[in-house]
């Protein structure tokens, strides 16, 4: 915490957890996902669903999905401009399970890649995204962070972390989960510093890893 | 300034670091945030008037343009306020009915989805430029003195963070608003040229002044009662900078206040803690409309 935190941050109201932290979340989501999303199924979790519309939660979602920050003044108007671009929405009510009660699912398609994602809005705009593609997560959108995707086998930890120490990148937090012994892996790394570009492809290039995504962090604009 | 020597966060250790250098207590809060920051302070100054230049103008946009919200619970008070002074009803003089009107008209830009400075909520955003920046009109106080006094408002609310909440969902209304009054109070009194003793004892007023403070907004939104709970802040504000620069001192190191609103706001039931389920949250709205 810092004092631009608390005299900050600037932001579209009524709301910073049911607005701002929305609209980072849609954000986040849209960052994920590597372009901009053509289809998206948004559930609408306790909280979220329940007080949602008066606090424009579905707008901020909306204009996130955009690419619009949380300062951004357009956020009322997020629902023409989704149509206006071309993206097909639809919200529902969902019943995440026992998770904070400001919670979204999204399912998003977009040019040649699709997500799935369930996250939270915890306070004061923060974020903590909880699931991707049915993986354990826990991200908050602060650092750049790195997604590999692959089959679960020994040395995929080894081989990132001596990548990234070769580049001098310190990791913040690295967690990876699968499905099962043997089976699909994902791995979450938050790193202190932007990857250069060609580590990114050298990871691409590496026969271990499926897939492998990066996030820029979020920030809080303003 | 050593660093560690500020690491325990509390309103006396920033206090007696500016008793010991004789500096202002934002130039301590200020240098704090270069060191925590690793920015230059030039940096950080410029910051701040680009966030007091977001606070006018949606100050000056809810005074001058009826804000009207979706559910219809606000519905352009502070425009109403500021014709009603200009025909002369003020009961108290312009200034004061303009700082209440500057409370509403920004927490009103932020019910209808406009642009704010959330400090240190968007709930509470209308406490601190209606305070500050009525005060500091009516006193003539230069635009650097008054990105100065933010960054004293901001230290105070970093203090009251650590040692309590900001929190409405954590601590009601009173770490909210109440917590804004206590920032925009301690602002003020350092604007003005009071003494660290008064900076704590008008932000010891502040909190002692609505400890205890609800949050019960109706149907879950921040605009009934928060709107006008913003005007309350405001008020707050500067009758505690006042009273703390008039000389009245306070029984109570600002710390200690602090933390016995932290207690509070833990001791408060859920229902009154931003979930809609008690209080005013459980009356229907009686729309009375022309």
């Amino acid at each position: 915490m810092g004092i631009f935190d608390v005299i900050g941050p600037v932001m579209v109201g009524p709301s910073s957890s049911h607005t701002a932290g929305a609209v980072r979340i849609g954000l986040f989501a849209r960052r994920l996902l590597g372009s901009g999303p053509k289809v998206a199924n948004i559930g609408l979790h306790g909280s979220f669903a329940a007080t949602g519309e008066g606090h424009g939660t579905p707008l901020a979602l909306l204009a996130g999905l955009l690419g619009l920050q949380p300062d951004d003044e357009r956020i009322p108007a997020a629902a023409e401009l989704a149509r206006e671009q071309g993206l097909d929405y639809r919200f529902e009510t969902v019943d995440l399970g026992d998770v904070h009660p400001n919670s979204v699912s999204l399912n998003l398609d977009g040019e040649g890649s699709s997500l799935e994602i369930m996250a939270s809005s915890i306070g004061g705009g923060r974020i903590k995204v909880w699931r991707i593609d049915g993986f354990a997560v826990n991200l908050d959108g602060e650092y750049p962070t790195l997604l590999l995707a692959y089959p679960d086998r020994p040395g995929a930890v080894a081989i990132v972390s001596a990548i990234l120490a070769n580049a001098a990148i310190n990791i913040a937090t690295l967690k990876a989960h699968r499905t099962e012994r043997g089976g699909q892996a994902l791995m979450a790394v938050q790193l202190d510093e932007v990857p250069p570009i060609n580590m990114l492809e050298s990871l691409r290039h590496l026969p271990h890893f499926e897939q492998v995504r990066f996030i820029p962090a979020l920030g809080f604009g303003g | 300034m050593n660093s560690s020597t500020l690491r325990d966060g509390t309103l006396e250790t920033y206090l007696n670091a500016a008793r010991e250098r004789g500096l202002p207590l934002s130039e301590i809060f200020l240098e704090r945030e270069a060191q925590a920051s690793g920015r230059p302070k030039e940096e950080l100054v410029a910051l701040m008037h680009t966030r007091i230049a977001v606070m006018r103008h949606s100050l000056k946009r809810g005074l001058t343009s009826p804000q009207r919200s979706k559910s219809g619970l606000v519905d352009g008070g502070a425009h109403r306020l500021m014709q009603w002074s200009k025909e002369g009803n003020s009961l108290l003089g312009p200034a004061f009915t303009k700082l209440l009107a500057s409370a509403l008209a920004v927490a009103e830009v932020n019910a209808c989805m406009g642009r704010i400075v959330a400090a240190p909520t968007a709930g509470s955003c209308g406490v601190m430029p209606s305070a500050i920046f009525t005060v500091a009109e009516e006193k003539g106080i230069p635009e650097a003195k008054l990105a100065l006094a933010f960054f004293t408002a901001g230290g105070i609310g970093l203090v009251i963070e650590k040692l309590a909440s900001l929190s409405g969902a954590e601590g009601g209304c009173q770490a909210e608003v109440g917590s804004a009054s206590a920032m925009a109070a301690g602002a003020i009194v350092e604007m003005l040229g009071g003494t660290p003793e008064q900076v704590s004892a008008a932000v010891s007023f502040s909190l002692a002044n609505v400890m205890g403070l609800i949050c019960d907004p109706v149907l879950g939104l921040v605009e009934e009662p928060c709107v006008r709970r913003n005007a309350l802040g405001a008020l707050n504000a500067v009758s505690c900078a006042e009273m703390a620069l008039a000389g009245i001192p306070s029984l109570f190191k600002a710390d200690r206040v602090i933390e016995t609103m932290g207690k509070v706001g833990r001791r408060l039931p859920e229902e009154f803690r931003e979930t809609a389920k008690g209080g005013l949250a459980l009356l229907q709205p009686e729309f009375n409309q022309a």
